[in-house]
């Protein structure tokens, strides 16, 4: 993104300017809409949601439907609130980030310096993996999880995202690194400094943006997991399918209150992530995708 | 001394493919391995648990003659083509309506993106009841007066899956426009002057210039969107948990209900085997063009 290319040659009329405004305005507002309705009606008490009207706010602020969804609601059979799901997704999300992100910088930086022959069909393989329907592999998983004791933990969550997160994670690094100048590493090795040294020295110090772009993608995604909680998590289930137990919950009145409480809570971890670092991960995806 | 030195330098050597092997190791089993057994899975008659009786093609026809199957095409076809077509035709206005030097561009540029941040089912809850007749839009719209408003597309087994379109498209229209604005700031302002001095309208400029150099981006966002319109199964879930009855069944809902709580595995490893051919399809030449234009 050159500084030159930013302003477009092409002008506009008065007219077609407010046009224009007024469209991006009423998008805008159209993706705000659900966040807003979220939010006012999840500090509202149940009675001004069944008989007022949603877009209203709240004549009595509450916070009862945050503290219910956190840590009294019914979720499934037993009324625990979201509290230990959360802490399941965390337990799960840390670790395989971590993990995925580690093996992916060191597979790019295989992949890319020390080239071997047929390495670029290696990576072909990884690559597809990223783009398979995992309804593919989730007969196999769950005997292969079965069997290795791991099935319905948070461990064998991790093993999962791991596995289906390192193409991805690969794939960032490889593209990354791809643009590096060889010559630096070339040199590095006529001096004699070995596979890791090289790796640790030289390649790390500068992997900051893409390491950024990793991690982002791997939290996001493994905290939005849905298929793989809800089919492998067993008594350890994630954050997103506490959620939809509480939503889709047949017994008893629907606190509609405390759905969106406890949807805000689901989608907090990765909106902060998104606040805080969403401007390094376009910045750090375009510097990868510069030069593939 | 030598020996040692001798098998320094081959460790070193062989470091690098030791070092990327696990990873390998690990797609080969369960991805390819995995991909495999569900292959052979879909020729058998496994019905809760998995078991190698020989059924040949059986479970396929089974699959092809279910009323459920073919709902779930159905749908499948509906909410791809709406989803992608549409996904694109607002990301590509967004982007071009963005980049002509708009004031607060980055307060809207968040405000597009941050619905990808979110999970699926956090999705659907918002919408689920957003939609909902009885509190959401339309007695919204009857509380401000419009007493005759209806809306009760998600109760309509005719109309649920366009609710689920709609969803889908707030989701991740947002992130096809920053797709679409990351290509439009990679094009070369010198053509568009060149275009203009020749007397080209604004009209004429997007049309003949600008959309056609964007064809990478419009070949990312059709393999992006393909692939999360075939995986689809969160959405669904939250939003309409595949009804009203069986009205949004999807390849996706399908494959889980008929695997894991139908007990008909075999046809479900079959139905999974058909979304993986589906997927493969549309990646595997855009894979192959990618790499190969890499090495080049």
């Amino acid at each position: 993104m050159s500084a030159a290319s930013q302003d477009t040659a092409v002008s506009t009329g008065r007219v077609t300017r407010a046009f224009l405004y007024l469209v991006l305005l009423l998008f805008a507002l159209f993706y705000l809409l659900p966040l807003y309705v979220m939010g006012i009606n999840s500090v509202k008490p149940l009675a001004e949601i069944t008989g007022g009207n949603m877009m209203a706010l709240p004549s009595t602020w509450t916070l009862d439907p945050w503290r219910s969804a956190w840590s009294t609601a019914q979720i499934g059979v037993e009324p625990t609130g979201l509290k230990p799901y959360f802490l399941n997704s965390i337990l799960m999300v840390v670790p395989a980030v971590v993990i995925s992100t580690i093996v992916g910088a060191l597979n790019g930086y295989v992949l890319t310096k020390w080239r071997f022959r047929g390495d670029t069909w290696v990576f072909g393989l990884m690559l597809f993996s990223c783009f398979i329907p995992f309804q593919i592999v989730l007969i196999p998983m769950a005997v292969v999880l079965g069997k290795l004791g791991l099935a319905g933990s948070v461990s064998g969550l991790v093993l999962v995202h791991v596995v289906y997160g390192i193409g991805f994670t690969t794939l960032y690094f490889r593209n990354y690194y791809a643009s590096f100048p060889t010559e630096l590493v070339r040199a590095a090795m006529i001096d004699g400094a070995g596979f890791f040294r090289i790796f640790w020295r030289i390649l790390l110090p500068v992997s900051g943006p893409i390491a950024v772009v990793s991690v982002i993608w791997q939290f996001t995604n493994i905290w939005n997991d849905f298929l793989f909680g809800v089919s492998f998590g067993g008594t350890s289930q994630p954050m997103t399918v506490a959620l939809n137990n509480l939503v889709q919950s047949s017994t008893g009145v629907k606190e509609y209150n405390v759905h969106f409480a406890g949807a805000i809570l689901a989608a907090l971890p990765t909106l902060i992530v998104y606040i805080v670092a969403g401007r390094y991960f376009v910045r750090g995806l375009m510097a990868g995708s510069v030069k593939g | 001394m030598a020996t040692d030195a001798d098998f320094r330098t081959r460790l070193q050597d062989w470091l690098p493919r030791l070092v990327l092997a696990p990873s390998f190791a690990v797609t080969l089993l369960f991805v390819y391995g995995f991909i495999l057994f569900t292959i052979v899975l879909s020729f058998t008659g496994s019905k809760m648990l998995p078991r190698f009786t020989w059924v040949g093609f059986e479970n396929y026809e089974k699959l092809f003659a279910l009323p459920a199957w073919n709902t779930a095409i159905t749908n499948i076809a509906i909410f791809a083509s709406l989803y992608i077509v549409i996904c694109t035709v607002i990301g590509l206005m967004l982007a071009i309506f963005l980049d002509q030097k708009i004031r607060g561009e980055g307060m809207l540029r968040p405000i597009y993106l941050y619905p990808m941040a979110l999970s699926f089912i956090v999705t659907g809850t918002a919408w689920k009841w957003f939609l909902d007749p009885g509190i959401g839009l339309q007695n919204i719209m009857r509380q401000w007066g419009w007493e005759s408003f209806s809306f009760t597309w998600i109760k309509d087994s005719d109309m649920a899956i366009y609710t689920i379109v709609l969803a889908a498209v707030w989701q991740t229209s947002g992130f096809v426009m920053a797709m679409f604005l990351a290509g439009l700031r990679g094009i070369d302002n010198e053509i568009l002057k060149a275009a203009q001095i020749d007397g080209a309208s604004n009209w004429q400029l997007y049309r003949r210039i600008v959309i056609p150099l964007l064809r990478p981006a419009f070949l990312s966002a059709f393999v992006i969107l393909s692939h999360l319109a075939i995986k689809s199964y969160d959405l669904v879930v939250a939003l309409t948990g595949g009804g009203p009855g069986r009205a949004t069944e999807m390849p996706a809902t399908f494959m889980y209900s008929y695997t894991f709580t139908r007990n008909q595995m075999g046809i479900g490893a079959s139905s999974a085997v058909i979304m993986l051919m589906t997927i493969a399809a549309i990646m595997v030449p855009y894979l192959y063009a990618e790499l190969k234009e890499k090495k080049a």
